[in-house]
């Protein structure tokens, strides 16, 4: 194929697609770009489901589309543009890292509703964020991880150095300590959210460095199968309930469940009372779920989890409870004090305790 | 014996499991381009290969059973490729990459039923007293087949593409294939059986993944690691020992820097994660640094297509 009628089959695929736009303009079209394949069985796999929640709560009022597997970077801006060109009327970004993708992209169609996950920016008002409260979901984790461990040495397989992943590193941290204080995390980046091969060889690394509970902030539920291959090691189901690995290496899992709030902002559309807006929802929201603590967890061990999980849902307590130092020494919260939002949505810095240096 | 809290022993174990899906996409590709073709369908190859062995382990409970199928549904995969480009003549890369794409849809389709299922495992091969030899033990004889059979095909490889009439036909088809033609080799045949092969090993190498190093189905659980292969057979100059040397590099330099990691070496994890690739290259680009001969490794018909009628 020479690339004269390589263009010109791009040329007609475009106007197909713009064609199926026209006719479907009576309906709301929502679209989703996803960081991994729908079948990761966590993270993108939530957001799907939330997809089809949409469809099955307004049926024939929307259409949903969806791209998988998008990268982060200049290719989302490509895959964003062509999606706005095919009509989408709001569209959800559903990795951190297409901040930046998605605000160029909102800038060019004033006219699409965009909505980006786990980001900050908001550059034009026909840009919202969402986020959930993971850390407190990990807070939980971080509870029954220095409860179970007998190495006395937690492993957290992190994807990207972002504030969303340090606050998950820092309140599993803060609560295995409190449990138990002789407790050591190792920190590893896999720089990827999903490969499967590299996911389970940074839990096989950390299971050699004698690590017993592993926390991992990737994608896809190889770390657990890793995890099953060495008996007394456990983990947890990360974005999604991951509950085929239960009772044991999976003994608890954090959730996300994004339903709600999809069904809520394009409700809002179909109303036209959309409006660009941060929502931050955790456990009391019910944007995230502590999945079944099952029987390989003492029941006093699942008693506790489970009060501190029900105090952070009503609020009288969170994570962030001073006294905090910083890493490196400094005050960071005293006592009593709890953390804001904007410290925690830019938190860059593990507190004191935790070795290793963050990548800049 | 340890280092910066690191078990050499177990260290170079786990390189040599990382690998093997590389080694063995990776040398099939490399008899596929001494034939004279360019497959860059690896990737689709490997992830079908994971989805079909996955898929035939969990149907008939046999690990072996499953990595039949994954060969299968690799081989399968090339088939298409073959026919396109042998017979249809279609442009090599084009296919190649349309077959990635296609085979990582397809797999997906496949695998709908299968997330969240765990494969039977597969056994260590027991060596017996073999594997209580200190260090030595650990490092050699307490693997799962496929690591042996992973090295047993690079020497296979190696010996036939050397020392066999059927390496030297090969080749001969890879280099000149109007002269092989005119000798009265059947060029086209050749080709295809040797697409067949790199499509049967790269299954293998994809079923690996699924039934032993990650042991489950993910959508994309190759993530990449048919591009590896593809760019190792280059950089190893299409040398069947080189490849294996690349792909011990990559694979222990990943599993090197995770444990550097985990064990908190005080190196920027930046430099750490770059590492496998930049390393790999470099030292496999200095191996093929004499110009003259660097030149002369690359089969001087890959990519084309042939047609007799010339």
């Amino acid at each position: 194929m020479n690339r004269r009628t390589l263009l010109a089959s791009a040329a007609i695929g475009l106007g197909l697609s713009m064609t199926g736009a026209a006719f479907a303009q009576d309906k709301l079209k929502v679209g989703f770009i996803y960081v991994g394949p729908i079948g990761d069985g966590g993270w993108t796999f939530q957001h799907n489901e939330g997809r089809l929640a949409l469809e099955a709560e307004y049926g024939d009022r929307i259409e949903t589309v969806y791209q998988e597997s998008v990268p982060e970077g200049a290719d989302a801006e490509r895959v964003l543009t062509q999606m706005a060109l095919g009509g989408a009327d709001i569209i959800f970004t559903t990795s951190f890292g297409y901040m930046d993708a998605t605000n160029a992209v909102a800038a060019k169609f004033p006219n699409v509703k965009f909505e980006h996950a786990t980001g900050f920016k908001r550059e034009h008002p026909n840009v919202a964020t969402y986020n959930a409260r993971f850390y407190e979901g990990r807070a939980v984790m971080g509870t029954i991880g220095g409860r179970m461990t007998k190495s006395n040495k937690i492993g957290y397989i992190g994807s990207f150095p972002i504030p969303e992943v340090i606050q998950g590193i820092n309140a599993s941290y803060i609560h295995a300590k409190k449990v138990n204080p002789d407790v050591t995390m190792s920190v590893v980046w896999a720089y990827t959210w999903f490969d499967p091969a590299k996911e389970a060889d940074a839990a096989k690394a950390l299971i050699e460095q004698g690590v017993d509970v592993i926390l991992a902030h990737t994608d896809s539920t190889a770390p657990l199968a890793e995890a099953a291959k060495t008996p007394g090691v456990i983990g947890f189901g990360q974005a999604s309930d991951m509950i085929s690995y239960a009772p044991s290496p999976r003994v608890s899992s954090i959730i996300d469940n994004w339903a709600p709030y999809y069904i809520e902002r394009v409700g809002m559309l179909l109303d036209g009372t959309w409006e660009s807006t941060d929502a931050w929802e955790g456990i009391g929201g019910g944007e995230v779920k502590i999945g079944e603590i099952t029987d390989a967890v003492p029941a006093e061990v699942k008693a506790e989890a489970e009060a501190l999980a029900a105090s952070i849902a009503d609020g009288s307590y969170h994570p962030f409870t001073g006294p905090l130092n910083k890493q490196d020494g400094s005050a960071w919260l005293a006592e009593g004090e709890t953390a804001d939002d904007a410290t925690l949505a830019g938190m860059n810095f593990y507190v004191e305790g935790i070795t290793g240096d963050i990548p800049k | 014996m340890m280092l910066g809290g690191i078990n050499p022993a177990v260290l170079i174990a786990s390189l040599m499991v990382a690998a093997v899906p590389i080694i063995l996409a990776a040398i099939g590709e490399l008899v596929v381009e001494k034939a004279g073709v360019l497959n860059l369908g690896v990737e689709g190859m490997m992830i079908m290969g994971a989805i079909c062995g996955f898929a035939a382990a969990v149907a008939t409970g046999s690990p072996l059973m499953g990595f039949v199928g994954g060969a299968l549904g690799g081989a399968a995969l090339s088939v298409i490729f073959a026919l396109l480009t042998q017979f249809l003549m279609a442009n090599q890369v084009a296919t190649g990459l349309a077959l990635t794409l296609f085979g990582l849809g397809l797999s997906s389709l496949i695998g709908q039923g299968y997330v969240g299922i765990k494969p039977p495992p597969t056994a260590r091969l027991d060596l017996g007293p073999l594997s209580d030899i200190p260090v030595l033990g650990t490092i050699l004889f307490r693997h799962d087949v496929m690591v042996y059979v992973s090295v047993a095909a690079v020497a296979v490889v190696w010996a036939v593409l050397r020392y066999t009439r059927t390496g030297l036909v090969l080749r001969a088809v890879g280099e000149n294939h109007d002269a092989a033609h005119a000798l009265g080799y059947h060029v086209i045949r050749i080709r295809f059986l040797a697409i067949l092969f790199g499509g049967a090993m790269a299954g293998l190498g994809g079923a690996y993944l699924s039934l032993i190093r990650v042991p489950q189905w993910t959508d994309g659980i190759t993530a990449g690691a048919g591009w590896i292969a593809l760019a190792i057979v280059v950089f190893a100059s299409w040398k069947p020992w080189r490849v294996l040397l690349g792909a011990y590099l990559f694979g222990g330099i990943a599993v090197l820097q995770l444990n550097l990691q985990a064990a908190g070496a005080r190196i920027p994890v930046e430099y750490l994660s770059m590492s496998p690739y930049l390393i790999t290259i470099l030292v496999l680009v200095i191996m093929s640094a004499d110009k003259s001969r660097a030149a002369a490794a690359a089969p001087a018909a890959l990519g084309k297509n042939f047609h007799a009628s010339r």
